[in-house]
């Protein structure tokens, strides 16, 4: 009798193999038509804000390009975006599907490395070029030589904005407010740590915080017994801007540095509690060139809001992979990424050129801010070279 | 069955999924399978691993557990651990590598064995205290050792920490998730018609009742909470040393352990075909609705949701109740269903 | 010493949220002896109703006190109907089925109202305008903010009034009878359906006036911070005594306070997991709780 069952279950997973199955040679790429880009993000769940940042700043860029006529002789890209609902698995799940199912020429995304990490090795797998806007963990790009980046590495961050702090604000003990949760706070914290310390100064113990924590007033107050000169606090704006005001309410009136991860619309709840706090940028919303101008009044017209940096980053990458598009003459996966690989594009976010390890390469500014007519000033303060 | 007659079925079933596994990873011929697809029946197997391991407390033993996303990331994490950090010296003794299929396979054993005994061992901890509690308590205990798994997990450098596991080595392959997953079912199913699961069933029906007929009730609540956790702890170390689906805390949470519920219970909680079948369309059914995705992002999920309360309402009992489907099961189940 | 003393403040102002929102999560469970897992979201639709009342009342430019005590109000209005409505159209139906089926469909309210919220308000933080301009205190080195004190004189009299009308009125004596015995109530002559529909109402309206309370201090609220936050105040309930009023202030203070104090030390990022760790001690040694009565179950 349990034979039945066996043969039952081995004709249904037959069927399942059939249905599944697929011609192993595709037919010759198409060269009219759409171009078809994959992009996967956090639609959904915890990293739903910063997925749909990225996603509008690409659509905007994709937009502005197929407005000017396209690529490849009037070919119109088309973005396919997926959600990965925040998780790892479904950021592969859904780059597997864009690249195999959708015949996707290259896919961008994802905001939080350890997605970006998850899914990477798929792209890599079937020669797709890959750009993340927005995962600063060193080992992304490191995945394989289809994988590039047009964000900051954590390590060169870091660097940044220890330099400022030791040199420039002449700090010499400084605490850390670390996201536990974000890959890009762990990886500048680690990174603040060993180059402030290399550079003579003590760094306390850093104190970790998880990205959605409202009251930050506990860990605030241990902060401030540590009577630390400066504070740096390397999480994203919704939280900078909560820490910012709650160490001020406490007493704490040091100076408090951050990343490009503060720039965001809601740092502007800060309010007064933003003076004496600097960020390393990359992105400014008051820098008067057009590029950034065009930019922010294109954004505000079609998604209703400040873009973030984030937002920003989207938008780079999905100018620098149609610029590659151009260059390359084709959409075939290893043309491409040898063009995005000789890439010098003028983006919202600096002068985007890629180096060997396939991070792009540009200067960072340090930025102090102010609160003034119910907005945040950035006031430059210096730029730092990438060496 | 005679002992002839189970190495038969052993040897035949070991074949087939080795033939299957061949066609999954190289193809036929001019046919392959697509790689997305292949992808999504890794992932069912997978769950079906949970989704029957999980059945076997909830549903057989009437207990009400939401950690077994805990099991699965303690099972994971060690499984995966052992293939980073020792993998090379296992493969090396058979002169082999990781790189290589059969070395690939080779490491596979111990480091699923060492999952499965992890999360044993974490079953056992959290089965000997909260298995005093009843129903709703139990449940929210179950989910506080998962969280208090879940934030430990999160703070250890050497495994990934919040980044994920991302150094596994991806020695998981088709044959593994489904002779584990086809191990997992005959391991249920033969509790479920032995004296232990006779135990269990009347656990199930009235604790109360059992314990005054003699049934030692934590201990064999507690054994079926270890062969559970142990289960769940390979399907952990499968999952986490797929290609390109790295473990991670963040999401090995109790969002996942309501997943792994709504699987059974849309199957029907207490069958093992329920379970089975739960675990099928539940990874399916997120898959073919991303085509909604494209038009209103987010509304997936809350179909998701709105499915999950309207089948509380409409029919609590799920799929198949708590009957089993294929036609061996239904003779005992006849005879036991006098009984009750 | 300073220290100390801030991180008590710090603590006990936090503890007051879990309190409120606790008290309906007690109340539930008294009465139906369900969990009611979307409790937190409602927590988070009140701070929510609250940003859209306060927007549109256009209280960030012209903060007063009489403004937000309308929002509050609005918001408690607004979340105390939301109660209603899940009560009637989710929890009723699985009402006479089995405990593990309402808890599931309790679930499952809970991930819509989270994903939904997501899509209905984005899933973009949103920033709480002030309602009442901000003021720091200063006593010797310790720092508080008007908002932090109003949280917790609030609860406190929320917490009264609550007592008050479980143990003063009609509805409060109709409440604790369907909380002995639903039937037997039903047999009395209880309208018990609209007695548990109050329940929720009342339940769902103190998890409003929490989540304004709790923009306004901590101005930030997206559609996804009733889950942690619910799932603690829940263990608070549990902690003070499922079913005691008192008991869940008493353990809302005390989850604050711990919480603030494993902020404080270097295991600042197992401060999730040890409101989990205080509620398996908490079962495993005394499982009603610090305030709750043992029951004897009659087989």
């Amino acid at each position: 009798m349990r034979i039945r069952g066996v043969i039952f279950v081995f004709f249904a997973s037959m069927a399942a193999m059939t249905v599944a199955c697929e011609r192993r040679s595709s037919g010759p790429q198409d060269t009219t038509g759409e171009i078809l880009v994959g992009m996967y993000g956090s639609l959904t769940g915890d990293g739903a804000s910063f997925g749909q940042s990225s996603v509008e700043g690409a659509q905007l860029a994709v937009e502005e390009v197929n407005n000017a006529g396209g690529v490849l002789g009037g070919r119109k890209i088309r973005l396919l975006v997926e959600d990965d609902q925040s998780r790892p698995e479904e950021a592969s799940s859904a780059v597997t599907k864009l690249i195999t199912q959708n015949k996707v020429v290259a896919v961008l995304g994802e905001v939080a490395s350890r997605r970006t990490l998850a899914a990477a090795p798929v792209a890599q797998k079937y020669k797709i070029p890959l750009i993340t806007p927005a995962s600063t963990n060193e080992r992304v790009t490191q995945v394989g030589d289809y994988i590039f980046r047009v964000c900051f590495i954590d390590p060169f961050q870091g660097e940044v904005l220890a330099k400022f702090a030791y040199n420039d604000l002449k700090a010499r003990r400084v605490a850390v407010l670390k996201d536990i949760q974000q890959d890009y706070s762990v990886g500048l914290t680690d990174s603040i740590q060993k180059t402030f310390t290399g550079l003579g100064g003590k760094v306390f113990d850093p104190v970790s915080y998880s990205s959605g924590d409202a009251d930050f007033r506990a860990i605030l107050t241990q902060v401030r017994a540590q009577k630390p000169y400066a504070i740096f606090a390397t999480g994203y704006y919704p939280e900078a801007a909560i820490i910012v005001r709650q160490a001020r309410e406490l007493g704490m009136s040091m100076p408090i540095l951050g990343g490009d991860g503060w720039v965001g619309d809601a740092l502007k709840n800060g309010r007064e509690a933003l003076k004496n706090t600097f960020i390393s940028n990359h992105y400014s919303g008051q820098n008067p060139d057009p590029i950034v101008q065009n930019f922010r009044t294109a954004y505000r017209a079609k998604f209703n809001r400040e873009p973030d940096s984030i937002a920003a980053l989207g938008y780079d990458a999905a100018k620098v992979l149609a610029d590659s598009i151009t260059r390359a003459g084709t959409t075939e996966g290893p043309k491409v990424r040898d063009a995005i690989a000789a890439a010098n594009v003028a983006g919202v976010t600096g002068q985007l050129r890629m180096n060997p390890s396939r991070d792009v390469v540009k200067p960072a500014v340090i930025e102090e801010l102010q609160f003034a007519d119910g907005d945040v000033k950035y006031v430059y303060r210096a730029t730092i070279n990438p060496n | 069955m005679s002992l002839g007659r189970k190495i038969a079925v052993i040897t035949g079933t070991v074949a087939t999924l080795l033939a299957l596994n061949y066609v999954f990873e190289y193809g036929v011929g001019d046919f392959q399978i697509n790689p997305y697809y292949a992808r999504i029946i890794n992932l069912i197997g997978i769950n079906i691993t949970l989704a029957v391991s999980l059945n076997l407390i909830n549903g057989l033993t009437g207990q009400f557990s939401i950690g077994h996303a805990g099991f699965m990331a303690v099972g994971g994490y060690t499984a995966t651990y052992l293939t980073v950090y020792h993998g090379r010296q296992i493969a090396a003794l058979a002169g082999s590598t990781t790189a290589d299929p059969l070395g690939a396979a080779i490491v596979m054993v111990p480091s699923l064995i060492a999952g499965a005994a992890a999360a044993a061992v974490a079953g056992l901890l959290v089965g000997i205290p909260s298995l005093r509690l009843k129903g709703d308590y139990l449940a929210i205990v179950t989910l506080g050792f998962s969280e208090i798994i879940r934030v430990i997990i999160l703070n250890i450098p050497a495994v990934g920490g919040a980044t994920g596991f991302t150094d596994a080595i991806p020695i998981t392959n088709f044959f593994w998730i489904f002779s584990m997953a086809v191990l997992t079912v005959v391991i249920t199913r033969n509790i479920a018609t032995s004296t232990f699961g006779r135990a269990l069933f009347a656990i199930r029906s009235d604790e109360i009742a059992a314990e005054a007929m003699g049934i030692n009730t934590t201990r064999n609540k507690v054994m079926a909470f270890v062969v559970s956790a142990a289960l769940a702890g390979v399907a952990g170390g499968l999952s986490g040393q797929l290609f390109a689906n790295p473990l991670n805390p963040q999401n090995l949470n109790f969002v996942k352990s309501i997943e792994v519920i709504v699987m059974i219970v849309l199957g029907g909680i207490g069958s093992i075909t329920g379970a089975v079948l739960g675990a099928t369309i539940l990874t399916i059914l997120p898959e073919a609705l991303r085509t909604f995705d494209q038009q209103f992002p987010g509304l997936r999920m809350v179909i998701y949701a709105l499915l999950l309360i309207l089948l509380m309402i409409f029919r609590p009992q799920g799929l198949l109740g708590r009957r089993e489907f294929s036609w061996a099961w239904l003779r005992p189940l006849r005879r036991r269903a006098v009984l009750e | 010493m300073d220290t100390f003393l801030q991180q008590f403040i710090n603590g006990l102002s936090l503890g007051a949220i879990y309190a409120l929102i606790a008290l309906g999560y007690t109340m539930v469970y008294g009465v139906l002896r369900l969990i009611n897992f979307a409790h937190g979201d409602v927590y988070m639709l009140g701070a929510f109703a609250g940003y859209y009342l306060a927007n549109s009342l256009n209280l960030d430019a012209n903060p007063s006190i009489l403004g937000a005590v309308l929002v509050t109000m609005g918001a408690m209005a607004i979340c105390a109907g939301i109660g209603i409505v899940i009560e009637r159209f989710a929890y009723r139906p699985v009402r006479h089925h089995s405990r593990l089926t309402s808890l599931i469909t309790a679930i499952g309210v809970s991930l819509l109202l989270e994903y939904g919220g997501q899509v209905v308000f984005g899933a973009t933080p949103r920033f709480f305008p002030q309602m009442i301009s901000s003021r720091t205190y200063s006593l010797g080195g310790v720092q508080i903010t008007n908002q932090s004190l109003m949280i917790i004189v609030v609860s406190i009299v929320m917490m009264f009034g609550l007592e008050f009308i479980v143990h003063r009125t009609r509805i409060g004596k109709a409440m604790r009878a369907v909380s002995y015995n639903l039937p037997v109530a039903r047999l009395m002559g209880i309208n018990t359906d609209m007695v548990i529909a109050f329940t929720f109402a009342l339940g769902s309206a103190l998890a409003a006036v929490a989540g304004v309370l709790v923009a306004l201090s901590i101005p930030r609220i997206d559609p996804l911070m009733g889950l942690m936050t619910g799932l603690k105040a829940f263990v608070a309930a549990v902690l003070g005594g499922i079913g005691s009023i008192p008991g869940a202030m008493l353990g809302g203070m005390l989850i604050g306070l711990m919480e603030t104090w494993i902020s404080a030390t270097s295991y600042s990022t197992y401060r999730d997991a040890m409101a989990f760790a205080v509620l398996i001690l908490i079962l495993l040694f005394r499982p009603a709780g610090i305030l709750g009565t043992s029951v004897t179950e009659k087989v």
